[in-house]
């Protein structure tokens, strides 16, 4: 029945709870470790060490061009543990869904999930679900574990990076964060804009080829690509030069952004990557992203450089020069 | 060799061995992009730019915010506000903290949404911040006639709209901020032409040049700046072409006297400039939020040793204010001009390097 509504019975444990999971939730995720709905599941120990993650999914509008919470809420810890160095191996989720859901929207984000979870070739294999009150709830919220395996050897992290490494982006800046903000407010451009989320265990997974030359993956969600470059100079010690006309990004989304008064550098991205690597592969490293689908648009943004104190800055494509910071708080369009 | 830096190498020749200069700003949009583009970077050190009373949230009195924060924490009330006017302190509390106490404030892009939201939610008593200058004044002005169509009795406008002219007077009457000439803001522009700025040439002399908010537009609109402060042949000129005319645009002025008229209005830390704010004509009475319920927003006052009021004006830049980068971050703001993502000491900690602190205390 298309009208059919989450009723806080469906949390309540008992035959409707059962029916929502074996109807509704499980069926779209189908794998062997979920399957039994058992209260955990197991998994083969490989070697390696473990990397565990956690993440949440809160967005309005639920459904946005490019995406969902669904697919946002697997990519999101896909990612975090990929720029871990990690193969993802598998994901829990808890549903937290509020009283009144149309039946119809929490089946499009179980399809969605599903398909995300194909997408990256990681199962969820546990999860929970829990009805809150009406006006309690946002609708739908996610929360999103993982685990991954990281190959012995390999040390990403701030602390690796050196004088002279390059950086890179796998592709164009701010399309989430816009995406999301114009579909809000439905601005009229909101149908030109799409959500770049997606998973990119592949991608990081390419780039481990590098070995100790890779020395640094990082995601630049909230925050933007602003923050990720802030934490570089701060972990690193060293300043970030980044090229403004380097930085890829798309028409649309830049005239967005002035509209908005905002600075694409710190605008949300859920499907790109940084990457720091030494300054000799950095041109294979460019090859080996290009070379993926999600990719296709990288480019070598910047280098490091020593300089005290330790900043971002950015060369702007006229020619001038300004420092990049980390944005503060809540992301607000300006007045005018 | 780009074409910005041309520009930037002409202008070192034009000013070499010239006296200092100084020219101001007056829009939000023009602090943040010349910062953002890099064109400060590129100034020579003779020149030096001010950002004026040009960012909205900056030039209103923490009594208007006092005044908002009143009416968000009454019950059955929701605020409609611009993004960057919710962080702002008032004496007691801003707009941010009134939500977190429990108060209903919705951040809205344009003050159309505030029709459509009083239509949607006929249970609450709808009040709409109505800030800006003029560029947000016609919207807020299609807000009141079409409230006043749909008979909408739930909505009303605290208003706080200003007007640049007046502000630009009053500085250069004061005289004690030395100007060269404004970079003219390029929305304002939009609505009020650059015949607006006759007066400003022909009583003080100075230069006024319309830019918009590219890098190339930005400097250019510099160099006629200089030309004209060291041939003493003040003009005003339009590096905006293809937005900005010479008459303005009359429709949306002829909106903004339909609905609103002068009233003489306080500038933060600037005090009250006769007839530089607009207040809503006494046939759309209802709709003010003010006269409905009982509120006065003039009331100024600033946070000891806070400097906004002399950086607004050009008296002082921000990395001049003791509290800048120290105790007053974008994260932890004390005034208004830290607070806006136009304001002026934002703008300097944001894309400045010649701040004291470093991307650590990001």
């Amino acid at each position: 029945m298309d009208t059919e509504r989450i009723l806080l019975a469906h949390g309540g444990g008992g035959e409707m709870t059962r029916a929502l999971l074996e109807k509704t939730i499980v069926p779209p995720l189908a794998n062997p470790a979920l399957d039994p709905l058992t209260d955990g599941a197991l998994l083969d120990a490989p070697d390696g060490r473990i990397c565990v993650t956690t993440d949440a999914s809160v967005v309005q509008p639920l459904f946005f061009r490019g995406g969902d919470i669904g697919r946002l809420s697997v990519c999101g810890t896909v990612n975090d543990l990929s720029v871990m160095g990690a193969r993802p191996v598998a994901l829990t989720q808890t549903l937290i869904l509020e009283e009144g859901l149309p039946l119809k929207t929490l089946e499009r984000v179980m399809d969605s999930i599903a398909e995300a979870s194909k997408e990256a070739g990681v199962p969820i294999v546990s999860g929970d679900t829990k009805v809150v009150e009406r006006r309690h709830g946002d609708g739908l919220l996610i929360s999103t574990s993982g685990v991954g395996i990281v190959p012995e050897g390999l040390s990403l992290g701030l602390q690796s990076i050196r004088s002279t490494d390059k950086i890179l982006l796998s592709g164009t800046i701010a399309d989430h964060g816009l995406t999301i903000m114009a579909a809000r407010e439905e601005l009229e451009f909101s149908s030109q804009l799409s959500s770049d989320v997606a998973p990119l265990n592949g991608l990081c997974q390419t780039l481990l080829q590098l070995g100790t030359s890779l020395r640094f993956l990082r995601d630049p969600t909230r925050g933007g690509l602003a923050g990720v470059l802030a934490d570089i100079a701060e972990g690193s010690g060293l300043t970030v030069e980044v090229h403004e006309q380097r930085i890829p990004i798309h028409p649309t989304t830049h005239h967005a952004a002035e509209l908005l008064g905002l600075d694409p550098l710190t605008v949300a991205n859920e499907g790109k990557i940084v990457v720091v690597c030494a300054a000799e592969v950095a041109d294979r490293a460019l090859e080996l992203l290009r070379g993926t689908l999600l990719g296709r648009a990288a480019a070598i943004i910047g280098e490091m450089v020593p300089a005290n104190p330790p900043l971002v800055e950015l060369m702007t494509s006229g020619g001038g020069r300004r420092i990049v910071t980390r944005p503060h708080g809540e992301t607000l369009p300006r007045i005018c | 060799m780009t074409k910005l830096l041309s520009l930037a190498r002409r202008l070192e020749v034009l000013t070499h061995d010239q006296r200092n200069l100084a020219f101001m700003e007056i829009c939000g949009t023009h602090t943040v992009s010349l910062f953002r583009s890099g064109v400060k970077s590129l100034l020579p050190d003779s020149i030096r730019l001010v950002s004026g009373p040009g960012c909205p949230v900056c030039v209103t009195p923490q009594g208007y915010l006092d005044a908002a924060c009143e009416l968000a924490l009454q019950q059955g009330i929701t605020i409609l506000s611009y993004g960057d006017m919710i962080r702002v302190p008032g004496s007691k509390l801003s707009l941010a903290q009134a939500r977190a106490e429990g108060a209903k404030v919705e951040v809205v892009y344009s003050a159309r949404t505030a029709v459509r939201y009083a239509k949607e939610h006929p249970e609450e008593e709808v009040v709409f911040l109505a800030v800006g200058f003029e560029t947000t004044t016609p919207v807020s002005a299609i807000t009141v006639l079409e409230a006043q169509r749909a008979e909408l009795g739930n909505l009303s406008l605290l208003t706080g709209h200003k007007m640049v002219l007046p502000a630009m007077h009053t500085l250069l009457s004061g005289g004690d901020v030395p100007l060269d000439g404004f970079l003219c803001p390029g929305h304002v522009s939009v609505i009020i032409g650059t015949d607006a700025y006759a007066p400003i040439v022909q009583e003080y002399g100075k230069g006024c040049v319309v830019a918009g908010f590219e890098a190339e537009g930005m400097l250019r609109a510099i160099t006629r700046l200089v030309e004209m402060a060291l041939l003493g042949q003040a003009g005003i000129e339009n590096c905006y072409p293809v937005a900005v005319r010479r008459q303005g645009n009359p429709y949306a002025r002829e909106l903004i006297s339909r609905v609103f008229e002068p009233v003489d209005s306080t500038w933060r830390a600037m005090g009250t400039i006769p007839d530089s704010g607009l207040r809503l004509r006494d046939e759309f009475r209802q709709f003010d939020a003010q006269y409905r319920y009982d509120l006065s927003t003039d009331a100024d006052s600033h946070p000891p040793g806070c400097l906004c009021g002399e950086v607004i004006q050009g008296k002082t830049d921000p990395i001049h204010c003791a509290h800048f980068g120290a105790a007053c971050t974008p994260s932890t703001p004390i005034g208004p001009c830290m607070v806006s993502s136009e304001g002026s000491c934002a703008a300097w900690y944001r894309y400045s390097a010649t701040r004291s602190s470093t991307v650590a205390q990001g």
